[in-house]
């Protein structure tokens, strides 16, 4: 059990390029349609919980599903076999590198896909803004967040325990005045 | 003592990431670049790239590769850089899988508690500010070049412009992006 969830999540790490949400698919053909560990339902709930909790998403998929087989040893298992591969290859990039980064060619190469990388975190920001439903009056939230980081350099860290308390004040309020809040309440912040 | 505060560090850019890899991204930069200094944002953007093109999830790779990046730049050998990536990478997961363990159980029956709910709804807001920081921190002289009319900063802008448009409106894979504007590059620059 403990081995066939590391291979796994071995053969998830090892062949997803490009980040937590490219594994979704191949996690749940593995996970789900091959070795029928959970069910549908299941893994969209695991699915939805490692995205709400603070971490590498991947990661925390890995330990909801080698909680839930084998405890405590699943999911060393689990994550143990997910980042394995990762870490060996930036290991050996990382160590190499150095030896070719004062080459020209290279440095040329790199000049050429810093501007892409940047564009690349920038898509993120547009995409992520239409999922999480911003609103006019909730606009403020990044724009102000956004600032006091680039602008004023306040650490991140600050702004999202700043962001943890005033959900949980704000969320408190609103259940008072408004009775239920459901997760569709999003005129609630006004 | 670097090693300590690595570990230190990573632990709370682990516990604070909230939204997936990008929002790892800005907490790794704002302490690795902006706070620590261990790295300039050039060599970040460098590891964004690599971390981005291979395998595994982004947050762990970037964490793995500046961990040890932190190091070496400290003047260290190259085997203390390799126990300063693993450091660096098992802090960023250790609380994560602790808070998942203990809210395992809990969490699946108490979903539609609507305070929780407004906290995760006011976070997921938050983080794209954070990633908003992170991406206009990234738009430095030192990945851009001078702004002006020299060719670095021409090219840069394009290239820039180019990326976004394809991976906002036409989802092209980032991977490709990558790897052809580093074949761009390698041409124009070299000619």
């Amino acid at each position: 059990m403990y081995w066939d969830l590391f291979v796994s999540f071995w053969k998830i790490g090892t062949f997803t390029i490009g980040g937590g949400y490219v594994m979704i698919p191949i996690m749940e053909r593995e996970v789900v349609d091959r070795r029928k560990w959970l069910s549908h339902e299941e893994f969209l709930d695991n699915l939805s919980l490692s995205q709400a909790m603070p971490g590498v998403f991947a990661v925390n998929m890995a330990t909801c599903i080698g909680h839930r087989l084998g405890g405590f040893r699943g999911v060393i298992a689990a994550i143990a076999g997910n980042i394995l591969m990762p870490i060996t290859i930036i290991l050996f990039l990382a160590i190499s590198f150095r030896l070719f980064r004062d080459n020209v060619f290279v440095e040329h190469v790199f000049m050429g896909l810093r501007p892409a990388v940047v564009a690349l975190i920038a898509t993120p920001v547009f995409r992520m803004a239409k999922q999480a439903r911003i609103t006019w009056s909730t606009l403020w939230i990044p724009v102000v967040s956004a600032l006091l980081i680039w602008l004023f350099g306040v650490s991140p860290v600050w702004v999202i325990l700043a962001a943890i308390v005033g959900g949980l004040l704000y969320g408190t309020y609103s259940a008072k005045h408004k009775g239920s809040v459901s997760s569709e309440g999003k005129g609630s912040v006004e | 003592m670097i090693l300590l505060q690595l570990f230190w560090t990573f632990l709370k850019i682990g516990i604070f990431t909230f939204g997936g890899g990008y929002s790892m991204v800005a907490l790794i930069q704002n302490e690795v670049v902006e706070k620590h200094q261990w790295m300039t944002s050039c060599e970040f953007t460098d590891i964004l790239a690599i971390s981005q093109m291979t395998p595994g999830p982004m947050g762990i790779n970037t964490a793995t590769y500046a961990g040890y990046t932190a190091v070496v730049n400290s003047g260290l050998p190259v085997w203390e850089g390799v126990v300063g990536s693993l450091l660096a990478s098992l802090a960023v997961i250790i609380l994560p899988v602790i808070v998942m363990m203990i809210v395992y159980g809990y969490l699946s029956h108490h979903r539609d508690n609507p305070v929780v709910d407004m906290m995760f709804r006011i976070l997921r807001i938050t983080v794209v500010g954070l990633i908003a920081a992170a991406a206009l921190l990234l738009l430095s002289e030192e990945s851009f070049g001078v702004p002006g009319l020299n060719k670095q900063f021409i090219v840069s802008v394009v290239l820039f412009a180019a990326v976004f448009s394809l991976s906002y409106f036409k989802r092209t894979n980032p991977i490709l992006l990558i790897v052809v504007s580093g074949i761009v590059g390698g041409i124009i620059y070299s000619f």
